[in-house]
């Protein structure tokens, strides 16, 4: 049977340069099936639907081996536009619409139904008018097959958010001849009550035999929407199940298994022993992209806290809201004492640190000297490293290279002398420069985040153990965020999982690999345990 | 009823932030006609000059507005391409209409040529369309000086009809009255009396509603509303003091016809698929370009349109005016071409013909009396002249920082929003 598979996907590899993204996956969506695409950021979703829409990103970066078949033809897809004609469809994750325009003029956007005009016979089809009564029917009926109740003529602006979702699935089912929709984290920014609508109307597109790719992190969703599962990791495809023959666990294993010897899951201590170093309560913080809708957490004096979880949950907003970079409201007490927020001069006095994740951008002046770097923000926050001659202040240099001796024994940064430029630095040595200037402020309590992004394996480890260190030998309070489930674990006390701004659940560095997977599709494994 | 009250409150409050600008115009401009202590008659003759000379200009900003490409200042060059056109009509010693369409006809190539290039530019630099427009106005003023002083005359020979002998280049001011005979072509192609244009523009106003009524394509209730307004106009025309201040004016209706049909040019583009293009490549080109729409070829197209027309804008004020300054008639297009359709009431990525008609009458409503209120309150002209170019660059500066401002607050409730 030529075309059991509206798409087979067969022996994908892609590389960006040496570094393969995709191993030898396969991917088969039957018509009319609705199929869920399963795996941690980086596991290659993304690049998988970007290769099968023909992103120029793919093309322009040399191409992919394997092959991609439609209807059981080998087909190339060139380009996005080419994609569309072939009837692939995508739902995405931000909204595609233009909020001034009418619900009908988004789902017809560049699809408009025209007559010609006199100027238009002259001139072209592009000054041909629109036919807005044929539009609005046309807008009318798909709307009423994705079931919403909606006034075609309404101002996209002022529809509730969950609303859009649905115009975008109308403007995909308006298109001719779809027969294969891509739906990006559809449910993310719906409600449950919305979520549930969105699942019914993906099963009666099913109905119509479209195929449905379902990519989501919701493993409760998967279950209940989806025919057939794809679980993929770390760029290599894991396994493909039918729905029945498996189960939330087992998919959360799939998608995190890093070897099954894990230990037997303890009890996270869910409160300090005498006070915390630092606790939330009900915190906010408007960080675009990394927003977190009221977290209340503990930080026990003396340990490593690992923050994990996917991008865009909220784990970076959390450290930037605390030192006051981004925008933050509720409640903060840091020893004892209420921390004002949104002052990030202030947070630094009260003993807090921070290790951006963004080195370049607001971590380090890359044509400075390692000390210089070093000693910057002790100098300007607390006026250390000044000298008074003549009641001018000027830097004292000698206390400066001082402690930027010390610190590069300390933390090992090689480097030929501290006068070197830190741009000429390797990663990881710029990092270590980077927890030495946090460290400069002698912090109570240090932030680190993504402390390991874009250094190679030799360098994250040393800055891992320096950091576990530093907590060891001298005491120092740890919060560290991570995407890197496995260096959480290898150094932290307890790991804080953050899923859609909240606390998921709080683990522990040998909680089982099914709860950090459940954890992470905002599942909590004790209430699932209860459920 | 209080939510009714309260939403009122709002759409008011909202309108007076939009507006804000435009009714601090009407205010001062009261205030200084009233300082100026000069006729109204004579005010409003001036004013009608004006407003024929630069609606069409200020009206040819529009299109790129809305294809969020912020104000062209960039029309200025158009305004050069026009003035090739203006120069090289004399040298050919053409005359009357035929002068003005051969001038009108040269402008659309070079136009869109360089509408073309301008377009192009721009896309290199999305976002700083505004400022980018402007600065490439001043870097084209460099070429066409060249152009001007060096290569016509010396490479491109000219007539001495619009060289000095013995000098270099271009006159530095071409006359267009006398035997050179394009001066004010357009202006005394059909000139009425005010009375005439309030009655013919009432009784077809009526007569187009009722024949769209009879076409089925205008409620009745428009209708009405409609005749009831050019009944009123007339009226309010036809009571003794109005009749006296107004009657004398005399305007050029041709030009406003010209001027009409560049506004019903605006408004008909927007209900093409072209049209819905600028719209929405203005609005957010990330989703534009996800429709595939070529959101580059689209930005361009904007830009060459805008330059045509304002060339065409710079033609209809050069007749008017009588003379051209070879090297300076230009400079000030965009400027003060901005500068009024924001007053209007318009902003950097929205701007209707109305509010280009509105601004434009208030802008050009200051100048003309800022001069005589400068003399009354410090007994110096200059002062009103010193006010134009201050309030011009005040207004735009104004403006750019209620846009920045505005999408601030919007940016900010979309994240409070999704919170």
């Amino acid at each position: 049977m030529p075309d059991q598979y509206v798409l087979e996907m067969r022996g994908i590899t892609k590389r960006y340069g040496n570094n393969a993204v995709l191993r030898d996956v396969s991917l088969r969506v039957r018509p009319g099936e609705i199929h869920a695409l399963l795996g941690e950021n980086g596991a290659g979703k993304s690049t998988l639907m970007n290769l099968l829409f023909g992103m120029p990103v793919i093309h322009s970066t040399g191409g992919f081996e394997g092959e991609v078949l439609l209807d059981g033809q080998p087909t190339h897809i060139s380009s996005p536009m080419k994609a569309m004609e072939l009837g692939i469809g995508m739902v995405h994750q931000e909204f595609m619409l233009i909020p001034g325009f009418t619900v009908t003029e988004n789902i017809k956007l560049n699809r408009e139904i025209t007559r010609p005009n006199l100027v238009s016979r002259l001139l072209g089809g592009e000054l041909e008018t629109l036919d807005t009564k044929a539009m609005r029917q046309d807008a009318q009926a798909a709307l009423d097959s994705v079931g919403m109740r909606l006034d075609p003529d309404a101002k996209v602006a002022g529809l509730p958010v969950g609303y859009m979702q649905f115009i975008e699935i109308a403007r995909e089912i308006d298109k001719k001849g779809v027969r294969l929709l891509v739906f990006d984290e559809p449910t993310a920014v719906l409600t449950e009550s919305e979520a549930e609508q969105l699942i019914q109307v993906m099963r009666s597109i099913a109905r119509q035999n479209i195929a449905v790719i379902f990519i989501t992190h919701r493993l409760d969703e998967v279950m209940q929407a989806a025919d057939t599962v794809t679980v993929l990791r770390d760029g290599s495809l894991v396994g493909e199940k039918p729905i029945r023959q498996t189960s939330v666990a087992d998919m959360a294993a799939m998608m995190i298994g890093r070897g099954s010897g894990a230990l037997a899951g303890r009890q996270a201590r869910a409160a300090c022993e005498g006070a915390p170093a630092l606790s939330l309560t009900d915190f906010h913080v408007e960080m675009p992209g990394e927003e977190v809708k009221g977290i209340s957490l503990e930080v026990c004096q003396g340990e490593i806290l690992g923050i994990g979880g996917l991008a865009g949950q909220g784990k970076i907003g959390l450290p930037n809201g605390v030192m006051g970079l981004y925008p933050a409201f509720g409640q903060a007490t840091l020893f004892g004492e209420p921390l004002p927020l949104n002052n990030a001069a202030q947070a630094l006095r009260r003993g807090l640190a921070f290790v951006s994740e963004d080195r370049r951008g607001v971590g380090l002046l890359m044509d400075q000297s390692i000390e210089d770097n070093i000693a910057f923000t002790a100098m300007q926050v607390k006026g250390d490293f000044l000298g008074s001659t003549l009641g001018m202040r000027f830097q004292d240099r000698k206390a400066i290279r001082a402690f930027a001796q010390e610190m590069i024994s300390r933390l090992d940064i090689r480097c030929t002398s501290p006068a070197q430029s830190v741009g000429t630095l390797s990663g990881g040595n710029q990092q270590k420069v980077c927890v030495a200037r946090a460290l400069a402020l002698d912090p109570k309590l240090l932030f680190v985040s993504e402390p390991t992004r874009g250094i190679d394996i030799g360098a994250k480890q040393i800055v891992l153990e320096s950091l576990a260190r530093l907590n060891r030998e001298e005491g120092l309070t740890i919060v560290m965020v991570s995407s890197e489930l496995n260096e959480l674990r290898s150094i932290c006390d307890r790991i804080a999982i953050i899923t859609e701004g909240k606390v998921a659940d709080i683990l522990l560095p040998g909680s089982p690999d099914v709860d950090f997977g459940l954890a992470m599709s905002g599942l909590s494994a004790r209430e699932e345990a209860q459920a | 009823m209080a939510d009714k009250q309260r939403n009122l409150g709002e759409a008011l409050s909202r309108h007076m932030k939009d507006y804000i600008v435009t009714y601090v115009f009407l205010v001062m401009s009261v205030a200084f006609v009233w300082i100026s202590g000069r006729g109204l008659t004579d005010i409003f003759s001036q004013l009608m000059g004006r407003l024929s000379r630069n609606l069409f200009i200020v009206l040819s900003l529009i299109i790129p507005i809305v294809a969020g490409m912020g104000i062209n200042f960039a029309i200025t060059i158009g305004a050069m391409a026009a003035q090739v056109g203006l120069l090289l009509a004399i040298n050919w010693e053409l005359t009357g209409v035929l002068g003005l369409l051969v001038a009108a006809g040269i402008t659309v190539p070079l136009g869109a040529l360089f509408g073309f290039l301008i377009g192009g530019l721009l896309n290199k630099m999305k976002g700083q369309e505004t400022i980018g427009s402007l600065i490439l106005g001043y870097f084209a003023n460099g070429a066409y000086q060249l152009l001007f002083l060096f290569i016509f005359g010396k490479l491109i020979p000219l007539s001495n009809r619009v060289t000095i002998i013995g000098a270099t280049g271009v006159a530095n001011t071409l006359n267009l009255t006398g035997q050179t005979g394009l001066y004010m072509v357009l202006d005394n192609l059909w000139m009425i009396t005010f009375s005439q244009a309030v009655y013919g523009v009432s009784i077809a106003i009526a007569l187009l509603a009722a024949l769209l009524y009879a076409l089925k394509k205008l409620p009745l209730v428009r209708l009405f509303r409609l005749v009831g307004m050019a009944a009123v106009a007339s009226a309010l025309y036809a009571l003794p003091p109005i009749h006296r201040i107004l009657s004398t004016i005399r305007v050029p209706a041709a030009i406003f016809v010209v001027v009409g049909l560049l506004c019903l040019f605006n408004v008909s583009i927007m209900r093409t698929k072209l049209g819905q293009r600028f719209r929405a490549v203005g609005q957010n080109r990330a989703v534009a370009n996800a429709s595939g729409i070529n959101v580059n070829r689209v930005r361009v197209i904007a830009i060459m349109i805008s330059t045509v027309f304002a060339g065409w804008g710079q033609l209809i004020f050069v007749q008017s005016l009588g003379t051209l300054q070879t090297y300076s008639a230009h400079e000030m297009v965009g400027l003060y071409a901005g500068a009024a359709i924001l007053v209007g009431g318009a902003s950097i990525d929205r701007a209707t013909n109305s509010q280009a008609i509105i601004g434009c009458l208030l802008f050009h409503l200051l100048f003309v009396v800022s001069q005589d209120a400068g003399v009354r309150l410090f007994g110096d002209p200059a002062i009103g002249e010193y006010f134009r170019v201050f309030i011009s660059y005040g207004v735009i500066a104004v403006a750019l920082v209620m846009h920045t401002w505005r999408t601030n607050v919007n940016r900010k409730k979309q994240s409070s929003l999704a919170a």
